[in-house]
């Protein structure tokens, strides 16, 4: 269930292209707009880089989650995934896959070109790539519950960012850290396994409870 | 279904129902709008708890208002992931309602009446013994209706167990029920 749900929502997601590229411009225009708000102190920059490139990361992948599940919604695909699909939490983690391929995994192909343009040093492109593989499945995940949960109310926009922040932070500190302890020469293994450990924790219950929302959200329509 | 009742925004929709369909039965739910029409078949699929009374359904396969059909996915590559449910071919479903020619372009372009078909398309797909039928032959064209009649028709004649809720009459043998508050 999970393979042929991937199939599908990568062929949609290929005949949308536009939709899906959206949050990866974001990313990049607003990185871009840093840099030159910096112009003049690219060395202060480079200390700030890791934060600003990590809050762009979670407010991106914000944007692209919003629409994970409407399209669905709307046309009535959802519906027939919960009633048919075999068993719906696969279907719902083959749809979380997709999402995450054109957020997280896209984000960290991009990341070398966000750094560069932040003067990042290139030492610790690594642990910055790294950093981002390991933690935007838990972005991901957890944000496909509250995507889930809002999928039925109109202007559910605010709302989700206002419910999945506070969710993000842990991911958001221990990036950071991860990445300005490795600039700084003390290794971050630590914060490493953390992210690895949220993500697994992330991938084991989440499904379920994305799950369970969109239920909820189809009741209510 | 045995007693019944299910009150929405504080509207009482309809009380004490009792429906018992066996094998090859076929029931239309006539109902002015607004009476819970809908709302009885979607606590029939499971897609609405919010009710009283005792519901048992067999698996089932529901067409409701929104016919489940992604528009930028061809119509061939919407029902492929049900052939997973076990029994019939996306291709063979395809040309049982007439759109084996509109296999490749995108659902999007196909107009209302055809979006239905491949809808109904769905239906011949996992041998699933309750259809659940609400409003089969909005926008469908007199050829259309037909071939819901047919479907309908040939299901039952299976044993299977046919739902519908429609303001029209399918034009098979079919018990009538009315919702009333």
């Amino acid at each position: 269930m999970f393979a042929v749900q991937f199939r599908r929502d990568w062929l949609s997601l290929r005949r949308a292209k536009d939709e899906a590229i959206n949050p990866l411009v974001f990313l990049f225009l607003a990185a871009t707009l840093f840099a030159i708000a910096f112009g003049g102190e690219p060395r202060r920059l480079a200390g700030l880089a890791p934060a600003i490139i990590w809050v762009l990361v979670l407010l991106a992948n914000l944007l692209s989650l919003e629409a994970l599940f409407r399209r669905d919604f709307e046309d009535g695909t959802l519906e027939q995934l919960l009633l048919l699909a075999e068993p719906p939490f696969a279907a719902v983690l083959g749809k979380v896959a997709v999402q995450w391929c054109m957020s997280g995994v896209a984000m960290t192909v991009l990341a070398p070109v966000v750094a560069l343009l932040l003067n990042l040093p290139l030492a610790v492109l690594p642990a910055l790539m790294l950093g981002l593989l390991l933690g935007t499945p838990a972005l991901s995940l957890i944000g496909a519950v509250g995507a889930a949960l809002t999928v039925g109310l109109r202007g559910g926009g605010v709302l989700l960012a206002l419910l999945l922040l506070p969710l993000y932070l842990p991911v958001l500190v221990f990036g950071v850290s991860a990445t300005l302890d490795t600039m700084a020469g003390v290794g971050a293994a630590a914060q490493f396994y953390w992210l690895a450990a949220i993500s697994a924790m992330a991938l084991t219950l989440a499904p379920f409870a994305t799950t369970a929302a969109l239920r909820i959200s189809v009741e209510q329509s | 279904m045995t007693g019944l009742a299910c009150t929405r925004g504080g509207r009482r929709l309809f009380g004490g129902f009792d429906l018992t369909l066996g094998a090859g039965g076929c029931a239309e739910v006539h109902g002015a709008n607004g009476s819970g029409k809908s709302t009885l078949l979607r606590i029939a699929a499971g897609l609405f708890s919010d009710y009283s009374g005792e519901v048992e359904a067999a698996p089932c396969h529901y067409l409701g208002h929104r016919n489940g059909v992604s528009a930028l996915l061809s119509p061939l590559e919407n029902l492929r992931p049900y052939e997973r449910l076990g029994t019939g071919s996306a291709w063979e479903a395809l040309a049982r309602v007439g759109l084996q020619d509109e296999w490749e372009n995108p659902s999007g372009q196909l107009s209302q009446g055809q979006q239905r078909r491949v809808g109904l398309a769905r239906l011949l797909l996992g041998d699933k013994p309750l259809w659940l039928l609400d409003e089969p032959l909005t926008a469908l064209d007199t050829d259309g209706r037909r071939l819901v009649r047919e479907l309908v028709e040939s299901h039952c004649g299976g044993g299977g167990v046919v739902l519908c809720a429609t303001h029209q009459t399918l034009g098979c043998s079919a018990t009538e029920v009315h919702l009333e508050p």
